[in-house]
């Protein structure tokens, strides 16, 4: 998978690596401004409060 | 010759065999790492942006309400400030105080807002239980913030020691309660909000604190309380406590 990523990029191998490089970081950001906040609301206790039964 | 070197390599490389069990082997490598960002993310980046966002929020209620000039620390031997003014709960949602204490960093200053809404006030900072005291109010005025994620305002709130200093500062001035004491209750545990904490009913007669949040960590099986007793307040004219005055006189 990876393999073929890299063989069909253009280019030498230190233009490949920029552009994985800003691939990686692109996707990084995506999970870190929306994923992560949205996966967030299932897996952490969001129960801080006091309550009545 | 480069060229002709590269077409020659090109030739001699035999097709590779796309093998599904590769491809799958890659897919959860990632799934993986995926994973291990989200950790980090949950348990320190995430909260490094979310907290310094609410650390810059309520600096800047506190310059809106000193008008942009920087408050200068209150004389330690000052003159009797009075019974404490005592604001009227805004509307849901709305941002009406910060709450500062020493305990859990130097920089430690968060927005307080009405109401315990999950996403429209806890997410942002601490919240305001509706229906319980205003600062400086007799009774208890009772507050709740997350302990995991969204900044994790009470992530140390257990590090907290008897005699700490809890500041609640208003556009008024800013409320000094001192920690009193700890406890542990489940999930509907509604008895530490009460006006005198445990004794529902009885008619308060001291000005009391109530912080809440889950416990243990990371999880919500049970909710501890800190309570704290009032002890002084300093208007915002007189200057801030020497304590938190570089904190709240911080331009950023």
């Amino acid at each position: 998978m990876y393999g073929a990523l890299w063989r069909v990029l253009p280019g030498p191998w230190w233009v490949r690596l920029v552009i994985v490089l800003a691939l990686v970081a692109a996707i990084t950001a995506a999970l870190v401004l929306w994923v992560f906040p949205f996966v967030d609301q299932f897996v952490t206790p969001q129960d801080v409060t006091v309550e009545e039964p | 010759m480069a060229k002709e070197r590269a077409r020659r390599a090109t030739e001699r490389k035999p097709r590779r065999r796309v093998s599904v069990v590769g491809i799958l082997g890659e897919l959860f490598i990632t799934a993986g790492v995926v994973v291990l960002m989200f950790l980090g993310w949950q348990v320190w980046l995430g909260n490094l942006i979310d907290g310094n966002a609410q650390k810059d929020e309520s600096v800047a209620l506190s310059q809106t309400w000193s008008k942009g000039e920087r408050p200068q620390a209150a004389a330690v031997e000052r003159p009797d400030p009075g019974p404490p003014v005592v604001g009227t709960a805004p509307a849901n949602a709305v941002q009406f105080a910060n709450l500062i204490i020493p305990r859990l960093g130097a920089d430690y200053t968060r927005p307080i807002a009405e109401g315990i809404g999950v996403d429209d006030v806890l997410r942002y900072g601490i919240g305001h239980y509706p229906g319980t005291a205003m600062p400086g109010e007799v009774g208890n005025t009772a507050y709740a913030a997350h302990r995991t994620g969204h900044g994790s305002p009470f992530f140390d709130i257990e590090k907290m020691q008897i005699g700490d200093s809890i500041y609640i500062e208003t556009e008024a001035g800013w409320y000094r309660y001192v920690v009193r004491s700890l406890e542990y209750v489940p999930p509907t545990g509604v008895g530490v909000l009460a006006p005198v904490p445990q004794m529902p009913g009885a008619t308060p007669t001291d000005r009391l604190i109530t912080l809440t949040s889950c416990n243990p960590v990371y999880t919500a099986d049970e909710r501890m309380a800190v309570y704290g007793v009032y002890d002084t307040w300093y208007p915002r004219a007189g200057g801030a406590p020497s304590e938190i005055a570089a904190l709240v006189g911080a331009t950023s």
